[in-house]
């Protein structure tokens, strides 16, 4: 590993720790109370659902327009398993289900992706959005009329396995895991998809196999997704996975910026964060929303961060080096 | 590149002193006020449940708070929009004790969300008296949790029992949402007892809760030619089931329950000879009823239906609850309400072992020229 | 039998329904591929200004519906005016998101201004019930799939006959010969947005007589399968849309009536799939190749 990549490394997790202490002491001193302890989670999760969605939406630059259909499929998968898991009366340690429980939403949502890919992806554009969005209504309307589960009641009684500790360092690892990926040779063949399909397959890329795990990938984060909202709510009702939060986590997206994971962690913390700050506003939320994506689309249709990513280490370089370019300069300018 | 660096720090910045600012708020304000929390539907498909219910509390505290309070102390309501959705329900809850500090809940208002809520209710110890919840398991494993109204397999034992013997029907189709708790919970009921009374069930149809197209399964029960047709849900929906079967001629009587009460406002045609199960009587002529309704009528100008007569009821048991116990702490209020006897609107308030109240009357409402008129009572046996 | 014949009319209801909301989608989408998220908030709207004319004004029922389709006409031209004109030239993921974006917008305006409770639609047809031998059908039926095929028919005279439908077809085409032969490609795109939106309204009218309802969401759900009427008959193709319309109507009718009534939106759905994965032009349509 070079000498910059150690130093990003190590600047990233330094970072990474020191804003978890910061939260943890928030909460251990009962400054940031179960209410806010909560909304963190939630944003948290939200982190997850933007980033896998971007593989498909800005890595891949498809149109899903379904996703909420996988995050039920994790959810709903993982907690049943939990919930036999628990029931059998094995003695295990929650982190311990937790996992399992989130490998295996994730697998089967994973495989649902895999299942649904195959044959949508030989669409384009606005067709496959309008495909995406019907199996995601399929998949919401199975889970009405599936009994074992619940049906359109909700399936209640998940043990709450989610905690800020544990689900901070999940997204820490999943926001690692796409990273890499799309500065992987992988991640590359992605998004050489997205800028020429054609040139792509003439220059060897076997773009159906890739576009089909870029969608495999995002459904197997959504499903990790879909099994820490479950084991954060400890109740699922199918009508909350339905279109219009896709289209919210499209939004979240899109905003950030297609292709930026930056964007869209910061866009999912700012969009899961204001709507409760701004309670009483409520009502004018989603008519803000809509007008800042029609403006966004018209004047910067790349969104907040387009396509790049903000890189912490390169950041404090700059700050380091304005700092020497001053002394040099040798002071006394206004800057 | 610089910009954007910039704006990226303010973002974060902001993000976090938005947590810090707000973490660092107080909850339960001042001493001196006592803070019970309301969470209800107030927008939506439901929000005539929601409102009204809140309407009915937010008149009880007006007048406790004028006769003293609790030993001086005032009331303070704090409602929330549950906007019939099970989620917002458990965020509305989780502020109310986190947020705003209460001591107790008035709520949820639909039998779906206080089911939702029930866990945590349950896991926080936080005494709950719903004021219109009817599905049967929102009391069952929950030593903290009463509610104000009968459950729905009573009342769809009354309900049978009403199609039954007053109206003398042999034959009864059920029109049931699937999905809604209260209505599939409701139509059991009815099921169960009406078979029992000797009827037969003609046939039954669904709808799933987003439906507003009724015309297959109205097409097809009216082929069953039922004497009654029984159809437990909310007025939004009865509404225009209502209307589509009267627009197709089916000439059966539509049975309801709770979930109807304010159909008449905009329905009153399509309603029109049509019957239900409720929780007291407008034109009642017992003092409680109408001293409520004068008060009601003067402070919001309509008369009440039985959604704020069950919050207003509601409220004053809690408050009598708190009065009693002489302490604002969850386990002594539990223990008051359940030693609760409460002459209210609604009838009088005593608990059984669930929370539950026991030998409710069920009033049986006929809608005619647009008013809700008192057809009789029933009890089960 | 009866039964059947009974569901059969059911369908033919809803299915004109569809078909003329279907309709706007189709043309919207021959004329500049565009999926216009935003027509089911066009028929809520219609539906919306109906219910006022009717209750606020009292007008009579021409007049209602003359109203509604007038001035959802004119809002839809200013929607792609304001919305969609300016990314003509852009990529096609953009002015997709730009719809949706509309279309949330549009519903949480009537959120807003109209308050979420759903308002109770008058009675503005006469309420009669006619019998052929066994088989009853009200007049507000008859009225719904009597107007809806009433200007169907006119709006195919229209595209056939007039010089102005001829453009239409001339830009869906191929936009840039149109501009080659001197056809005012914006006008003809306005008036494009014109007439969907037109008959949009009219079947958001019918839809809340029919369903008593008006409420800000009520074009989602009826916008989503008139959409996947419009593509199960031929996206573009104006008569292809009136076939999906009532296909779907019906596939939706009888599966309530036979099959179950929460899987038949599932049904709907799974038939969009399928048309997508074996024919995507649809019934209607012919096959066409992708230049590189």
């Amino acid at each position: 590993m070079d000498h910059n990549k150690k130093k990003a490394y190590l600047v990233n997790t330094v970072a990474v720790v020191a804003l978890y202490l910061v939260f943890f002491l928030l909460i251990q001193t009962k400054t940031m109370n179960n209410y806010f302890v909560g909304i963190a989670i939630m944003t948290c999760i939200m982190i997850i659902m933007a980033m896998s969605l971007n593989i498909v939406a800005g890595f891949l630059g498809e149109m899903a327009l379904g996703h909420a259909g996988f995050m039920a499929i994790g959810a709903y998968a993982s907690a049943s398993f939990s919930m036999v898991l628990i029931d059998s009366g094995l003695p295990l340690p929650h982190l311990v289900i937790l996992i399992l429980a989130m490998t295996v939403g994730g697998i089967v949502a994973g495989i649902f992706g895999f299942l649904i890919g195959t044959p949508t992806l030989r669409l384009r554009g606005d067709y496959l959005g309008i495909v995406t969005i019907g199996f995601s209504e399929i998949i919401r309307i199975f889970f009405i009329n599936f009994g074992p589960t619940g049906g359109a009641a909700g399936l209640k009684g998940i043990t709450r396995l989610v905690n800020f500790h544990n689900v901070y360092w999940v997204t820490i690892v999943i926001t690692f895991l796409i990273f890499t990926l799309g500065r992987s040779k992988h991640g590359r063949a992605i998004i050489s998809i997205r800028e020429d399909e054609i040139a792509s397959e003439a220059a060897g890329i076997p773009t159906t196999r890739y576009k089909v795990l870029a969608f495999s990938l995002a459904a197997f984060f959504a499903g990790v997704g879909g099994a820490l909202y479950a084991h954060y709510q400890s109740f699922l009702e199918p009508s909350k996975f339905g279109f219009m939060f896709s289209i919210e986590m499209f939004v979240i997206v899109v905003l950030g910026g297609l292709g930026s994971l930056t964007g869209s962690i910061i866009s999912a913390i700012v969009l899961t964060v204001l709507p409760e700050m701004l309670r009483s506003f409520a009502e004018y939320r989603l008519l803000v929303y809509s007008l800042v994506l029609i403006i966004m689309m018209i004047f910067r249709p790349q969104g907040i961060f387009g396509r790049s990513e903000f890189s912490l280490t390169a950041f404090i370089e700059s700050l380091i080096q304005r700092k020497n370019v001053k002394n040099s300069i040798g002071g006394g300018e206004a800057s | 590149m610089k910009k954007r660096v910039v704006s990226v720090l303010l973002v974060v910045m902001f993000t976090a002193s938005i947590f810090a600012f707000a973490g660092c708020s107080t909850s339960g304000g001042s001493a001196d006020v006592v803070k019970l929390g309301f969470i209800g539907p107030m927008t939506g498909d439901a929000a005539i449940y929601g409102s009204s219910a809140e309407e009915g509390a937010q008149l009880a505290v007006a007048e406790i708070n004028a006769a003293g309070g609790i030993d001086g102390k005032n009331i303070e309501l704090v409602a929330y929009d549950s906007k019939a959705d099970q989620t917002e329900a458990i965020n509305a809850y989780n502020r109310l004790r986190d947020q705003d500090g209460v001591v107790a809940v008035i709520g949820g208002t639909l039998s779906g969300e206080t089911l939702a809520m029930k866990d945590i209710m349950v896991q926080d110890n936080m005494p709950v008296l719903s004021p219109t919840a009817t599905a049967v398991e929102v009391t069952q494993d929950a030593p903290n949790v009463f509610r104000a109204c009968f459950l729905d397999d009573y009342q769809g034992q009354a309900a049978a029992n009403f199609a039954a013997t007053t109206l003398g029907a042999k034959t009864a189709a059920l029109l049931i949402g699937t999905g809604n708790p209260y209505s599939e919970g409701v139509s059991e009921a009815f099921k169960m007892a009406f078979t029992a009374k000797g009827g037969t069930i003609a046939g039954s149809e669904s709808y799933g809760t987003a439906d507003k197209d009724f015309s297959a399964q109205l097409t097809k029960i009216k082929e069953m030619n039922p004497d009654v047709v029984f159809v437990p849900d909310y007025v939004q929906t009865v509404g225009p089931i209502l209307q589509k079967a009267k627009e197709m001629g089916i000439t059966a009587k539509f049975v309801g329950a709770d979930g109807w009460d304010g159909v008449q406002e905009e329905y009153a045609d399509a309603a029109q000879g049509n019957y239900f199960t409720n929780h007291y009587a407008a034109d009642s002529p017992s003092e409680t009823v109408q001293n409520f309704i004068t008060a009601y009528k003067a402070e919001y100008d309509k008369v009440p239906n039985s959604f704020a007569a069950l919050g207003y009821d509601a409220v004053y048991t809690m408050v009598e609850a708190i009065t009693a116990a002489g302490s604002t702490e969850s386990a002594d209020i539990i223990t008051a309400l359940k030693a609760t006897d409460h002459a209210g609107v609604t009838g009088t308030l005593k608990f059984d072992e669930e929370g539950n109240p026991k030998d409710k009357e069920v009033t049986i409402i006929k809608i005619d020229g647009g008013q809700l008129k008192y057809d009789s009572t029933v009890v089960n046996k | 039998m009866n039964l059947f014949l009974q569901q059969l009319i059911n369908g033919l209801n809803v299915g004109s329904i569809y078909a003329l909301i279907a309709i706007g989608y189709t043309m919207v989408y021959g004329i500049i591929k565009l999926i216009n998220f935003a027509h089911g908030e066009i028929m809520m709207f219609g539906a919306y200004f109906a219910f006022i004319a009717a209750t606020s004004f009292h007008l009579p029922v021409w007049a209602v519906l003359l109203s509604s389709m007038v001035i959802m006409a004119i809002i839809g031209v200013a929607i792609e005016f304001i919305a969609y004109r300016p990314l003509r030239n852009a990529p096609r993921l953009s002015a997709l998101i730009t719809a949706i974006g509309v279309s949330l917008f549009l519903q949480n305006l009537a959120l807003i201004i109209f308050k979420p409770d759903p308002k109770v639609m008058p009675k503005i047809f006469p309420e009669t019930i006619y019998k052929l031998g066994e088989i009853e059908i009200s007049s507000t039926t008859l009225i719904t799939i009597g107007l809806s095929l009433f200007f169907m028919v006119l709006l195919d005279l229209y595209i056939r006959k007039t010089k102005q439908g001829r453009a239409m077809r001339a830009v869906s085409e191929d936009k840039d010969a149109a501009i080659l032969m001197g056809i005012n490609v914006n006008r003809t795109i306005s008036l494009t947005f014109a007439v969907g939106s037109a008959l949009g309204a009219l079947g958001g009218v019918l839809y809340s007589v029919a369903y008593i309802q008006v409420y800000p969401t009520m074009g989602v759900m009826p916008g989503l399968k008139a959409f996947i009427a419009a593509v199960l008959g031929g996206i573009g193709i104006i008569p292809g849309a009136m076939l999906g319309g009532f296909i779907i109507g019906m596939v939706e009718t009888m599966t309530k009536a036979y099959l179950s009534t929460t899987w038949a939106d599932a049904i709907v759905f799974a038939i969009l799939i399928i048309v997508l994965l074996f024919k995507p032009t649809g019934i209607l349509g012919k096959n066409t190749r992708e230049k590189v």
